[in-house]
């Protein structure tokens, strides 16, 4: 199994003995570039999931999507960025400017932040600490606030019933997200991310109860709704609220909540895919030694890449499939459906632990 | 939708339903796309129904010679103004009688909103819709066609007038050339 973990060394050596560099500037130099490199791959597979997103709608709809630019339309998501990159930003008379202008960066600010916290590989994980999953949650409700203050700030009637509407839904499955967490806290008994991997080394968290698969479940559906996508995203129901809490954003300010809204999709699969199907733990069975050597050929990153794609493209079937639910259901499926679920399934995984 | 079930008996039925939509869906998935490339299959695959309205001409028969009697029903069925026919009196000089005489037949294809009531109006078939479509050019004036002058011979595309390829559904239809 290759670790990452040997060119992280490399660098740290290389930067502390090598060119005898001091605590302060090593690291500094390390958290630089570990930046880039978040920011790089940000970039990156946010454009990959938008071209997915029009391709993915497309087939579902019959239709073929993007063809034009570029061969099978693959520089189609390109020419969008380099539009939104040279639009004016400009704010709505009698907008707060300030809470206008700050909103977009709340957003981006914990979508990078939870993005931050995906294991790619062995041995590379960004930020591994020892209350994972805890700081995980913590930093994703920033982007609740991202949502509510562009909508109040926006001076726009629409953008405030999607800012009331957003804040409602996000923060009431946030509910059901981190109960879901939280039974896989249980389960494997720490609340870094990296143990949590570690701790799916004999099986997925998915095959080791009988009753974790139905908080995957859980977990999609909340997710989905905490992605303010699919069936959910009633916080810009275009059909009722023009775009949202982002109606009155234009250029990089709207790019912003695009981007934000791709990468959470991806955020919340990463972390199905981590904390329920063992991140980049290749696929082992117990008993079966050749079997698990042979998995262990593939590279983490392509498990995980595998798994967190598989997992955007269920979503994706799921926000093209189902129409959009009213506000009080929304929150009749939450309340009285997925939490107490998930409180059954956080006894049961507790009294599992307990007696197994 | 009945509400009449118990709580699970409502999870199990939108259990159900939801997986009826994601099976739909799926099959659709896999379906072969209805997209029509349209630039690139003109020439192969493009098929565009007859009865589609896409231009008027005079009918002609044999002899090129056309029906119209400048009787302006067509013009005052028009709701736009597209139709302007100017005529003059002319007088047979063997029977003596006067008969109007058609100068010039202006449709202005620019302003036309395809209704056919025009056609339904004409008294003498004269006239008829082509599925004749790509009608676009630069400047508005050439959008003024004189019927009567030009002897219609068919679309910008072959066998365009007899609907083109056969109609295919759920094919690519992205073949160039």
């Amino acid at each position: 199994m290759y670790d990452f973990s040997i060119v992280t060394r490399w660098i740290d050596s290389l930067l502390r003995h090598t060119l005898n560099l001091g605590d302060f500037w090593s690291i500094l130099i390390e958290c630089i570039l570990v930046g880039i490199c978040i920011l790089t791959a940000y970039a990156l597979i946010a454009i990959v999931l938008i071209f997915m997103e029009r391709k993915v709608c497309a087939y579902f709809q019959c239709r073929l999507g993007p063809m034009r630019v570029g061969p099978w339309g693959i520089f189609q998501v390109f020419a969008d960025v380099l539009k939104m990159l040279i639009k004016e930003i400009f704010a709505v008379d009698k907008a707060d400017k300030m809470l206008y202008y700050i909103a977009p960066f709340l957003v981006i600010i914990a979508s990078v932040g939870t993005f931050s916290f995906l294991p790619w590989n062995k041995g590379a994980v960004v930020l591994d600490f020892n209350v994972g999953v805890f700081l995980l949650t913590a930093i994703s409700s920033i982007g609740i606030l991202g949502v509510f203050l562009a909508g109040w700030g926006s001076n726009n009637k629409y953008s405030v019933v999607s800012a009331m509407r957003g804040a409602v839904q996000m923060i009431s499955y946030e509910m059901s997200l981190c109960l879901c967490l939280i039974s896989a806290v249980v389960l494997t008994g720490t609340m870094q991310i990296g143990g949590i991997v570690e701790a799916q080394h004999g099986a997925w968290l998915i095959f080791q109860t009988p009753v974790t698969w139905l908080a995957f479940l859980v977990f999609l559906v909340a997710g989905n709704a905490e992605a303010n996508r699919g069936p959910f995203d009633l916080a810009e129901a275009e059909s009722e609220l023009t775009a949202g809490y982002h109606t009155e954003y234009s250029g990089m300010g709207f790019g912003f909540y695009y981007l934000a809204e791709y990468l959470n999709l991806f955020v919340i699969s990463g972390i199905a895919a981590t904390v329920f199907l063992g991140g980049w733990m290749p696929l082992h069975v117990a008993g079966l030694d050749g079997f698990n050597a042979v998995m262990d050929f593939i590279p983490g990153i392509i498990w995980f890449f595998v798994k967190t794609f598989a997992i955007v493209w269920i979503l994706m079937w799921i926000r093209w499939t189902f129409p959009r639910l009213r506000i009080d259901q929304i929150l009749k499926l939450e309340w009285k459906y997925l939490m107490p679920l998930m409180l059954v399934i956080l006894t049961l995984t507790t009294v599992w632990v307990a007696l197994v | 939708m009945e509400n009449n079930k118990s709580y699970f008996g409502e999870i199990g039925a939108a259990l159900k339903t939801l997986g009826t939509g994601l099976k739909v869906t799926m099959k659709e998935y896999f379906t072969p796309k209805t997209t029509e490339q349209y630039p690139e299959n003109r020439k192969t695959t493009l098929h565009v129904a007859k009865r589609h309205r896409g231009r008027l001409v005079f009918l002609r028969d044999e002899d090129e010679n056309y029906k119209c009697t400048a009787c302006t029903m067509c013009e005052k069925a028009c709701p736009n103004d597209t139709i302007k026919i100017v005529a003059h009196l002319e007088e047979n000089p063997e029977t003596g009688r006067k008969k109007k005489q058609l100068d010039d037949y202006q449709y202005d294809l620019g302003d036309c909103m395809f209704c056919q009531l025009c056609v339904n109006a004409c008294n003498f078939g004269a006239i008829e819709f082509v599925n004749d479509f790509e009608n676009s050019v630069f400047d508005r004036d050439k959008l003024v066609y004189h019927l009567d002058k030009e002897v219609y011979k068919g679309g910008s595309l072959p066998n365009l007038i007899e609907g083109g390829a056969p109609l295919t559904i759920g094919k690519f239809n992205t073949k160039t050339k």
